[in-house]
């Protein structure tokens, strides 16, 4: 055993092992991403770990990580005594994922009946007003189970967000934020954790990113967005949201995509975001902007296997825009 | 002064045991010193949210991270009843286990079983939180808690949805881990007991059952107690199983079917990410009365088993 | 008084219902047992031990990164926490009946009694804020404070185990105090002292908690002790609360590894205890 730990102060620090943490969100694409990068790069190490957004923000503020991760944009009072670069690195899609025995797809949502069921007042899932939006479904008689992020999440932001602009109640009473109060459900840490409890409860009614709901096989909800039209989450209708909203981008870059306009559109699609600070360390620095933008150009193309949407071309030019301006401090 | 060869070898012998009382010294002081920073660390980190909340944070059970208001009482609920739970069902099995063993089984029973009980204890918390998750969780959800429901659903306590998950989940799963160390204690107890009492008691004409009241029970009633008590020490601070099986919702409900939370799950799942320095000082102080709370119990504890070993 | 047929009813039924306590305790634990070996153990290879775990969905994951990990938290915690708690058991032993020896005994209670999460936030807030970074050294300190008080206890209690006649002979032979402790009375107990650190070393390389906010994790052999560092515990964690079934199979097959080893500790511990201390 002291011969490990003796090895473990002989071998120096390597310059290139670049810490990050945060979201859960991109956490497969991004695991996806270090392992492409280290086989062009062999000798950059990125560790990540995917600990949810406020994580991100706030182990990058204590100076604990080199860069951060989250799904929301930091508010200005964060950002005030920290000069901090905000990199969308994907569009990526929140997903209403239920388990209801006998009902393998199909379901239908619109912002009323979601906020009745996120607040607690739709209880089962026989309700007549869900039965009137999903004539063809046989709704069992089941109690609705709400499965929601223990933790700080972008995630969170992303729905609440959304719940905050289609409901006045739900404004008043919970508002919108990583971590929210929820007036009933059944908290799960990061997405894994919620996937697990959806899987594991019948009734169960939680939100997911994209990814996750598909690669578990799990089924998810159609929404109603502005237009009136029943989309459901696939990378064509999240980057459709992004699309249409690209003209609206402002030049730090933090946008909301939550009930995006057009007809196309996803409504709770989103951004996320990597973080990082302006000013940046000699060759750590190069290398973590090296990879940077390599996954803002080569790296997007592994995003669409994974059920995330590219950048739309536009805001991916801006982004190298936003990533000239780092620093390099020797 | 006189100054001779006599003096002068002892002054050389000193030095030796200087240094060596300087440093064991050192080392000593060391641990006092990172006890006292541990607790200064806990008040200083806390004394935002002490400062603004002041007692109202021990009795509020509102825990509202978006509003910044911090009230501790669902976590401090959740410990107290999930510890509550594991005591309850712990506490009587662990005493079983060990009367049966001490006062009724042969010795070679004794010696394998005792073996099994301290693997028990070796088990680490997360493969405890592994086995809850996939093997405690969904029995809970698909048989015993629609039978405690339909049988006892009259009382509030088994009353609300089968999440698996929850309040109970987090009690059982305290009460497996505890069993270990109250049985432990309860056998030294035991163990240490004169043997005459045992005599003493069949000689009379005691039935067996008699005898282990009297000569058990009533003369090791103290070290019982004390064992207990340390068990309660132990579910209390529990961290990894605790969070892996009860639900992790902030929130104060009499059903134990219901999610939860305790105050060490909640340092666990907010502090790496709490977005706000009151968040950060709220669960700091958080960490504080689990701190107070424990120390207290264990001191409990200590005290009454020592009054035994005066008597 | 009850009739003699009362009693001997009672007693039947207490017995009874012993019995049924002794097989209620008994089943979790084999419940646990049983899944441990099912569900891990089919998922052990030579790969588990060498290879790095990989990107969602693609094989060939391993927990090399985790389980060396563990080793190197465990060596930085002893490396810290055996000789500090040797120490403090030494001085409670030597300055047995003063006011400052019953205040490091109290104290080390007192730390014994503190839920290992609040020494996860203090190392945190000391060690990590103040490096900024997470790193092996932090999580290893936070594991050494875990086993201070269990060392200093158990080298307090075989000390005074020692007849007070040794101590006596030495010091009559003219040998200063330092030099009849560590000369002649730790090598007399150290067996039970061996035994009492293997046992500390089983406990902390399960501690799951206090590593959260301190090592954090890996995804990369460990290099150094100042970088981040995986370990099998919150491995097995992060693996735990994952949707993936695959992953599932992983967590199972690290809580086999360790349990295994920290089982074989105790177990380990149990025969060195069996043989004959030379002294006493």
């Amino acid at each position: 055993m002291t011969s490990i730990f003796l090895l473990g102060i002989t071998l120096s620090c390597s310059a290139a092992f670049i810490h990050g943490t945060g979201a859960s969100f991109p956490f497969p694409l991004y695991t996806k991403w270090f392992a492409e990068f280290q086989k062009l790069n062999p000798e950059v190490k990125i560790n990540y770990q995917a600990i949810g957004s406020g994580g991100g923000i706030r182990q990058l503020l204590a100076h604990t990580v080199d860069f951060g991760a989250s799904d929301a944009p930091m508010t200005e009072e964060q950002t005030l005594h920290a000069d901090i670069l905000h990199i969308p690195s994907m569009v990526g899609g929140v997903v209403l994922t239920y388990n209801l025995p006998g009902i393998p797809s199909g379901l239908k949502l619109t912002p009323d009946i979601m906020a009745d069921l996120f607040l607690g007042n739709m209880k089962r899932w026989n309700d007549p007003r869900l039965h009137a939006i999903n004539p063809e479904l046989h709704l069992p008689d089941l109690p609705v189970t709400i499965i929601h992020r223990s933790n700080g999440s972008g995630t969170t932001l992303i729905l609440t967000e959304y719940l905050a602009k289609i409901s006045c109640a739900w404004k008043k009473g919970v508002g919108a934020g990583p971590a929210v109060k929820w007036p009933v459900g059944l908290g799960g840490k990061g997405n894994e954790s919620v996937t697990s409890l959806i899987k594991q409860s019948p009734g169960a009614l939680g939100y997911i990113e994209l990814s996750y709901a598909v690669m578990n096989n799990l089924t998810y909800a159609s929404l109603a967005n502005t237009e009136n039209l029943f989309i459901a989450p696939t990378v064509a209708s999240i980057h459709a949201a992004a699309k249409a909203s690209e003209a609206l981008m402002p030049d730090d870059l933090r946008l909301s995509l939550t009930n995006a306009p057009g007809k196309d559109s996803y409504p709770l699609s989103a951004f996320t975001y990597i973080l990082i600070y302006r000013k940046m360390d000699g060759a750590k620095g190069q290398e973590m902007l090296h990879f940077f933008k390599w996954a803002i150009t080569d790296g997007q193309n592994f995003a669409s296997k994974l059920h995330y949407s590219p950048l739309p071309e536009s805001i991916a030019v801006k982004t190298m825009k936003a990533l000239g301006r780092v620093s390099i401090v020797w | 002064m006189v100054k001779g060869p006599v003096a002068h070898r002892k002054k050389e012998v000193h030095r030796g045991d200087w240094l060596f009382a300087q440093f064991i010294q050192a080392g000593a002081m060391l641990l006092i010193a990172l006890l006292l920073a541990l607790a200064w660390f806990l008040i200083k980190g806390g004394w935002p949210a002490i400062e603004r909340y002041g007692a109202r944070f021990l009795f509020s059970s509102n825990w509202n991270p978006v509003l910044e208001v911090f009230g501790a009482a669902p976590v401090i609920y959740g410990t107290l009843v999930s510890s509550a739970i594991a005591i309850m069902i712990a506490a009587p099995l662990s005493v079983s286990v060990a009367l049966f063993l001490h006062a009724v089984a042969p010795p070679k029973i004794r010696a394998v079983f005792s073996f099994f009980v301290d693997m028990l204890a070796a088990i680490p918390s997360v493969v405890y939180g592994l086995w809850g998750i996939f093997v405690l969780a969904p029995w809970l959800r698909s048989d015993v808690e629609p039978w405690l429901s339909e049988h006892f659903g009259f009382l509030p306590f088994f009353q609300g949805p089968f999440y698996g998950v929850g309040m109970l989940a987090a009690g059982l799963i305290l009460a497996i881990m505890i069993i270990p160390s109250i049985f432990a204690m309860c056998s030294e107890v035991f163990r240490s007991l004169p043997v005459t009492y045992k005599e003493a008691a069949l000689a009379l004409g005691a039935t067996r059952w008699e005898m282990m009241q009297i000569a058990f029970l009533r003369a090791g009633k103290r070290g019982i107690i004390g064992g207990i008590i340390l068990g309660l020490g132990r579910a209390l601070g529990e961290t990894m199983a605790v969070t892996m099986l009860i639900g992790n919702r902030d929130e104060i409900s009499v059903s134990l079917f219901s999610p939860g939370q305790t105050m060490a799950s909640v340092i666990a799942n907010e502090y790496a990410e709490a977005g706000s320095s009151i968040h950060v000082a709220a669960l700091i102080e958080v960490g504080l009365v689990l701190f107070c709370m424990t120390i207290l119990v264990n001191a409990l504890a200590r005290i009454i088993i020592r009054s035994d070993d005066a008597i | 008084m009850k009739s003699l047929k009362q009693r001997q009813l009672i007693n039947t039924c207490v017995h009874i219902l012993l019995v049924g306590a002794c097989l209620v305790s008994a089943l979790p634990l084999i419940s646990i047992f049983t899944y441990i070996v099912l569900r891990g153990a089919p998922g052990l290879s030579l790969h588990f031990f060498t290879g790095l775990p990989q990107p969602i969905g693609e094989p060939g994951s391993g927990m090399g990164n985790a389980i060396s990990g563990t080793f190197v938290l465990l060596g930085i915690a002893s490396g810290i926490g055996i000789p500090w708690g040797l120490v403090a058991g030494i001085f409670m032993t030597e300055y047995r009946d003063t006011r400052m020896a019953s205040c490091v005994r109290f104290s080390a209670e007192l730390l014994s009694s503190i839920p290992s999460i609040v020494i996860g936030l203090f190392i945190y807030e000391q060690i990590v804020l103040r490096m900024h970074h997470f790193s092996a050294l932090a999580g290893g300190l936070a594991l050494s404070i875990i086993m201070i008080p269990t060392i200093a206890r158990s080298t307090e209690e075989q000390l005074l185990l020692i007849p007070a006649h040794i101590r006596e002979a030495g010091l009559a032979l003219g040998l200063p105090r330092w030099k009849v402790t560590c000369h002649i009375l730790l090598p007399g107990i150290i067996r039970s002292i061996m035994t009492s650190m293997m046992l500390a070393i089983a406990r902390i390389s399960g501690e799951t908690a206090p590593l959260l906010f301190t090592a954090f994790g890996s995804r990369f052999w460990p290099e150094s002790i100042f970088e981040p560092i995986a370990s099998l515990p919150i491995q097995i964690y992060n693996l735990a609360i994952s949707p993936f079934e695959e992953w599932h199979q992983q967590a199972w097959t690290g809580a086999f590894i360790l349990a295994l080893f920290v089982l074989s500790l105790n177990i380990a511990t149990r025969l060195v205890m069996r043989q004959k201390e030379p002294l006493s």
